[in-house]
């Protein structure tokens, strides 16, 4: 790497870790005071570095001693002010200790610990993923901002009543009690499922982003299986799923970041690497008596990487599909539950499965059914494909649509 | 919408040898196809199949092992499904695989508030 890349890189890894300990250690009084020393650091770094003094020979520990001496200065103008001011004040002494901690347990456990607080029910989902990126995983408003494809405004604005949010409510900076462990975990789960996806599945077309959010969220969610108390089975089905998903990021976008369906995908850009490991921590899910939605999701996301087009393969999907819909209804798992059915008993049964979901407002309900009348009723195909593309609303979605209709 | 239970009863008198493992597999996936299918549409609320095991208690503190004995019917497993009225609660217990044997039967009721509704 040279050094242009440096500071960049290291801002990517150090800055979020440098936010969690001084965050922890000050407070959510102090968040935006612990974001400053972050942020100054780095400029610290780049002035002195560029201007003359070359890389030091450890650069991390350069920087985690320049945070240190910052937060220091900053507390001692405090102390100064608690110390001399205010007990001429109120009358009262005390004397502090800055232990500022930048061990590499202790940044693992501050960003732990941080996960817990930012995925507090109290705040909006949209806001949790927001503060995740900021502060987890130091994102830029900027960037944010582009991924939610909204502006800076709004995301400040989002973050800064979080952020009240959390401090009103003294939602603490800590690891939950064992006993509460695996309900706080549940939160925490469901937003590092929605950073994903909002990477997978959303509408921006800036590739690199996309994958970027997909990435951090894996690596969340390893922090959580490489930590004793939070690797649970639940936490590694999870990341297989994501493994699962991930592997086929590059043949599911084109060049210009439209999606290439399925069916469609060269399935020589899946990456091998990511489905082995995505079934490593399948096997190491399968453990306990409980079988969580992410397990369920997993499944079908692994009989998703074989090629294969058997009954088998599809026998497996609708049976997961059957559960995890007991588990938790959406109306796209009751889509492709319908899909899956069509493939594992038969088209006529899944049409009239089909037609009970009443799912009359969405596009795609209308396309499976279109896809299913494909081979049966050629005049029933047509209109339903001709009504999906009604409400289709993404110029993506239409093309596809169009697609089936002008090969029938 | 109204909430309703569906009971499954198994006839134990009539069935003869128990079902083979292929036998119980392929009962499963119908069990699950149909419960799958009205999750589908948003519609389970709740419930599961029942083990094989079990006690009944009795007045005077008797209590016996199951499966018993002197039960002709035998409860397979409950759901608990989410409906307009009977007579859709109705139509989607019809689909209930555990139909197809002679001599069962699902009861179908509406669930009230509290105990005295």
């Amino acid at each position: 790497m040279d050094d242009q890349q440096l500071i960049p890189h290291l801002f990517r890894t150090e800055y979020r870790k440098i936010v969690s300990v001084l965050c922890k250690y000050f407070g959510w009084e102090g968040i935006e005071t612990a974001e400053d020393i972050a942020s100054e650091t780095f400029l610290t770094a780049a002035q002195t570095w560029g201007l003359g003094g070359g890389i030091p020979p450890n650069p991390t520990a350069w920087l985690y001693s320049v945070a240190k001496n910052k937060a220091k200065s900053h507390l001692q103008r405090n102390h100064l002010y608690k110390t001399k001011i205010e007990p001429a004040l109120t009358g009262t002494k005390n004397t502090v200790e800055y232990p500022i901690d930048l061990s590499p347990q202790n940044i693992i456990d501050s960003q732990l610990q941080m996960m817990f607080a930012i995925c507090h029910p109290s705040i909006s989902t949209e806001a949790q993923i927001g503060l995740s990126l900021r502060i987890l995983c130091g994102f830029g408003i900027e960037e944010i901002a582009n991924a939610f494809l909204t502006g800076k405004d709004t995301i400040n604005k989002r973050l800064f009543r979080a952020k009240e949010i959390l401090r009103q409510g003294k939602i603490s900076i800590e690891f939950p009690p064992a006993a509460e462990i695996e309900q706080r975990l549940s939160p925490v789960l469901t937003t590092i499922y929605l950073l994903f996806n909002e990477g997978y599945y959303s509408v921006s077309q800036n590739k690199v982003l996309r994958k970027e959010l997909c990435l951090e969220a894996m690596r969340l969610c390893t922090m959580l299986v490489e930590n004793e108390t939070t690797n649970m089975p639940q936490v590694n089905a999870l990341l297989s799923l994501m493994c699962f998903h991930a592997s086929r990021f590059e043949a599911r976008l084109d060049r210009d970041g439209s999606i290439v369906l399925y069916q469609q995908q060269d399935t020589s850009l899946w990456n091998a690497e990511l489905i082995s490991k995505g079934g490593y921590f399948l096997r190491r899910a399968a453990t306990g008596d409980k079988l969580s939605k992410y397990h369920l999701e997993a499944g079908i996301a692994w009989w998703n990487t074989q090629h294969t087009d058997s009954k088998e393969k599809w026998e497996n999907i609708l049976q997961y599909y059957n559960r995890l819909l007991q588990i938790e209804y959406s109306p796209i798992a009751a889509l492709n539950r319908t899909y899956a059915l069509s493939k594992a008993n038969s088209k006529e049964e899944a049409i009239i499965e089909a037609e009970k979901l009443e799912l009359t407002g969405n596009h795609f309900y209308f396309a499976l059914l279109g896809e299913l009348y494909k081979d049966i009723h050629r005049q029933k195909a047509i209109e339903n494909f001709q009504q999906a593309l009604r409400l289709a609303r993404t110029q993506t979605d239409k093309q596809a649509i169009q697609k089936q209709l002008d090969r029938l | 919408m109204d909430e309703y239970l569906i009971l499954m009863r198994l006839d134990l008198v009539i069935r003869e040898t128990p079902p083979s493992p292929e036998q119980m597999q392929q009962y499963m996936k119908q069990y699950q196809d149909w419960v799958g299918g009205i999750a589908a549409q948003n519609k389970f609320v709740g419930g599961t199949a029942l083990s094989l095991e079990g006690k009944v208690i009795k007045p005077k503190d008797v209590v016996t092992d199951g499966p018993f004995a002197e039960i002709k019917e035998w409860i397979a497993g409950f759901i608990t499904i989410r409906a307009k009225d009977f007579d859709e609660a109705v139509s989607l217990a019809k689909g209930c695989p555990i139909l197809n044997g002679e001599g069962n039967s699902v009861e179908v009721r509406r669930l009230t508030d509290g105990h005295h509704g």
